[in-house]
């Protein structure tokens, strides 16, 4: 078939399977340096998932309908800023619902396509002279055009934070919103733009997974959990874009490692222990960077997960 | 001031929550309605249990198509409710007593799961009839049915081992039970039938229905070289990797052809029907008893769907050749001499494999690649 490695064909699958990740954990950051925590992450993601679907069938566009997956995330993502913002709830319990409720809309909006295929979808774009360099051209530049957008926007997003003078606010914002706020920032405009921002990444992350890596509906199981992962890749991430784009990959590897051995004929580990490795990972990244004392918690936000109310000092 | 504030936000998220929850429950039981009203006559309810939604194109599916052929086929004799993504365990047991309870004779139950909760609502309501899919256990109104499956695995291997341009063909494998294991058997004895040198390359998932893992499983198969797929899954994810780099597939349970045009070339799969029919037919005619039914193609229960047309031409003479010797029962997907994959004969020359022997089947056979775990 292909002259490539069977290394390199496998690391390139990776970086298949880590992008909707950085679209989603990117969108996570993004949030929660506002200070707002999103768990409905996973059910932005099947909704923009659906939506892309849906879009994209209709109009026979991968790209309106990776731009409405975006776009429905972020409506999602808005009634989570409402709950989270305006009404003060807590983040935690109105995000989980956002989760429960996202999947359960997404089926039911679902229904008519169950069964079908996406027609239409874009294909790779090979960049012409990088695609060429050996073992590195293949792997990371013969991807499509989405990949190189997730790159793009991992870039954006940190050049935002740290380089501009509304990334500062923004921090500012999470950091210590009274503080904020009595500079004269708008906390609730400022928290409402980011959580809706983050939707929009989360929705395009769910966009992502149907046009390039399962071109069909299948109800939850279209996402299978990842939204949590992304939501673990931002603590892993310290909260930094540009190193969720290393957590997503490394999470990528890990997934597809188990097929690639069993491929390959090594049997040494049982399938169903390389199955849960990926997670298993997830799990110890957290428990070392928890359990030391200088990574613990660094980069979180000083203000994440607390509503702001102007009178409370 | 504080404290009002605080129980206002609570009571908001209380009943947004509970808003949206009823929301996404009433959307997973919008198609199960039953017909509610009062029928002229008698008629038999009848009522299937999904471990899925009909909507995943395969095993569901499969089993809804069977439900509305049932309908068709007996109108207003029968009518029928299909209850989806039941889970196993007691929430599958108490979907089973609701519908005892509302008055259905006849209850489908269409996951392995589901048998030990089937077995003791049987008992508890002697006068609905059960039957449960792919399981072992009976009783006096309980029965179980499925089929021989590994007659359309093989058919399916031969077309494989004819479309491919190496000879090395790849499988996404769910789980090393004795059923899958058999399919897979038999998908490499077809491929020897047509190529003796082709070999079947396993890759397990560890579950039965996750299009991204399925995807996944199935690339890496093509990255190792093989450029024909064949899957035990429930979603046409593996087909569509394979589409997507130009391999050929073979799909299971419906026919997919249409989920991935370019890379289908056929594929084994059910038509309960008939089956569903019988048994409505045989309960309102008072003849239904337990029994442990094996379907296969002869009885039309298992299908082969294609090969598709680009398939050459000796080749799909010869799948239908072999076809119809397992109908005509002159010939077996296991007859020997097979040797496993350590050489060891496992049915001698001229002896097929006997019933039980399938239905425990460890070991592969000499040309897969792959290990079942222990």
């Amino acid at each position: 078939m292909t002259q490539e490695s069977v290394l390199v064909l496998t690391l390139a699958a990776a970086i298949g399977t880590g992008t909707p990740l950085i679209f989603a954990a990117i969108g996570g950051v993004i949030s929660e340096r506002a200070g707002v925590i999103n768990l409905g992450m996973e059910g932005m993601m099947l909704i923009g998932a659906v939506t892309t679907f849906l879009v994209d069938n209709k109009t026979g566009s991968p790209v309106a309908g990776f731009i409405a997956g975006g776009v429905a995330g972020a409506l999602l993502a808005l009634i989570h800023a409402t709950l989270a913002i305006s009404l003060r709830a807590n983040q935690i319990v109105c995000g989980l619902a956002l989760t429960i409720f996202g999947t359960g809309l997404a089926s039911f909006i679902g229904k008519p396509i169950e069964g079908q295929g996406l027609t239409k979808s874009f294909g790779s774009l090979h960049i012409p002279a990088l695609s060429s360099i050996p073992g590195v051209g293949p792997i990371l530049f013969k991807q499509d055009v989405l990949v190189y957008l997730s790159w793009f926007v991992a870039l954006i997003a940190s050049l935002y934070l740290n380089r501009t003078r509304t990334g500062l606010s923004l921090r500012a914002v999470g950091e210590n919103p009274a503080t904020a706020d009595a500079m004269g920032l708008s906390v609730v405009r400022m928290r409402y733009a980011h959580v809706v921002a983050g939707g929009l990444l989360a929705g395009f992350g769910g966009s992502y997974v149907i046009l390039r890596i399962v071109p069909a509906w299948s109800q939850a199981g279209t996402t299978n959990g990842i939204g949590w992962i992304a939501l673990a890749l931002v603590v892993f991430a310290s909260w930094r874009p540009l190193r969720v784009i290393l957590g997503a990959y490394l999470f990528g590897v890990a997934l597809q490692a188990n097929f690639a051995l069993q491929a390959k004929g090594i049997t040494v580990i049982p399938a169903e222990f390389l199955a849960m490795l990926p997670y298993l990972l997830t799990v110890v990244i957290l428990v070392v960077l928890t359990a030391n004392r200088r990574t613990r918690g660094a980069g979180a936000p000083a203000a994440l997960g607390l509503p702001f109310v102007r009178d409370e000092r | 001031m504080e404290i009002p504030l605080k129980r206002r936000a609570l009571a908001v998220v209380a009943g947004v929550t509970a808003v949206l929850l009823a929301a996404c429950s009433s959307s997973t039981s919008s198609s199960t309605a039953a017909a509610d009203a009062a029928p002229a006559k008698e008629k038999l309810k009848v009522a299937f249990v999904y471990i899925g939604v009909p909507g995943d194109a395969g095993w569901t599916y499969m089993h809804d198509q069977g439900r509305l052929e049932m309908e068709a086929a007996l109108g207003d004799q029968v009518e029928s409710t299909a209850v989806e993504n039941v889970p196993e365990g007691p929430a599958g047991k108490k979907t089973f007593e609701d519908l005892a309870r509302q008055g259905y004779k006849l209850i489908f139950g269409t996951s392995f799961g589901y048998m030990d909760q089937m077995l003791e609502v049987a008992a508890a309501y002697p006068d609905v009839k059960f039957m449960h899919a792919t399981g072992y256990k009976t009783s006096a109104n309980m029965g179980t049915y499925f089929g021989a499956a590994e007659e359309a695995r093989y058919l399916s291997g031969m077309i494989a081992a004819s479309v491919s341009k190496t000879g090395r063909l790849g499988y996404v494998a769910a789980f090393p039970i004795p059923e899958v294991v058999r399919g897979i058997n038999a998908f490499e004895l077809g491929a020897q039938a047509i190529n003796p040198k082709a070999t079947t390359k396993v890759v397990w998932t560890s579950t039965w229905y996750d299009p991204t893992i399925e995807s996944k499983a199935a690339q890496s198969l093509l990255n190792a070289g093989v450029d024909v797929l064949a899957q035990h899954q429930d979603s046409p994810a593996t087909g569509q990797a394979a589409e997507a780099v130009g391999a050929r597939w073979l799909s299971y349970n419906s026919n997919m052809q249409t989920l991935a045009p370019k890379a289908w070339a056929g594929g084994p799969g059910w038509d309960w029907g008939p089956f569903y029919t019988a048994q409505a037919k045989a309960v309102i005619d008072g003849t239904w008893k337990s029994e442990q039914y094996y379907g296969n193609m002869k009885d039309g229960l298992v299908k082969l769907f294609g090969p598709a047309e680009d398939v050459p031409a000796d080749a799909a003479a010869a799948v239908k050749a072999a076809q119809d010797a397992f109908v005509a029962g002159t010939a077996h997907p296991f007859d020997g001499p097979i040797a496993d994959q350590a050489g060891k004969t496992q049915v001698a020359q001229g002896a097929t494999a006997p019933m039980d022997a399938l239905m425990s089947m460890q070991y592969f056979v000499k040309g897969v690649q792959g290990t079942i775990a222990k």
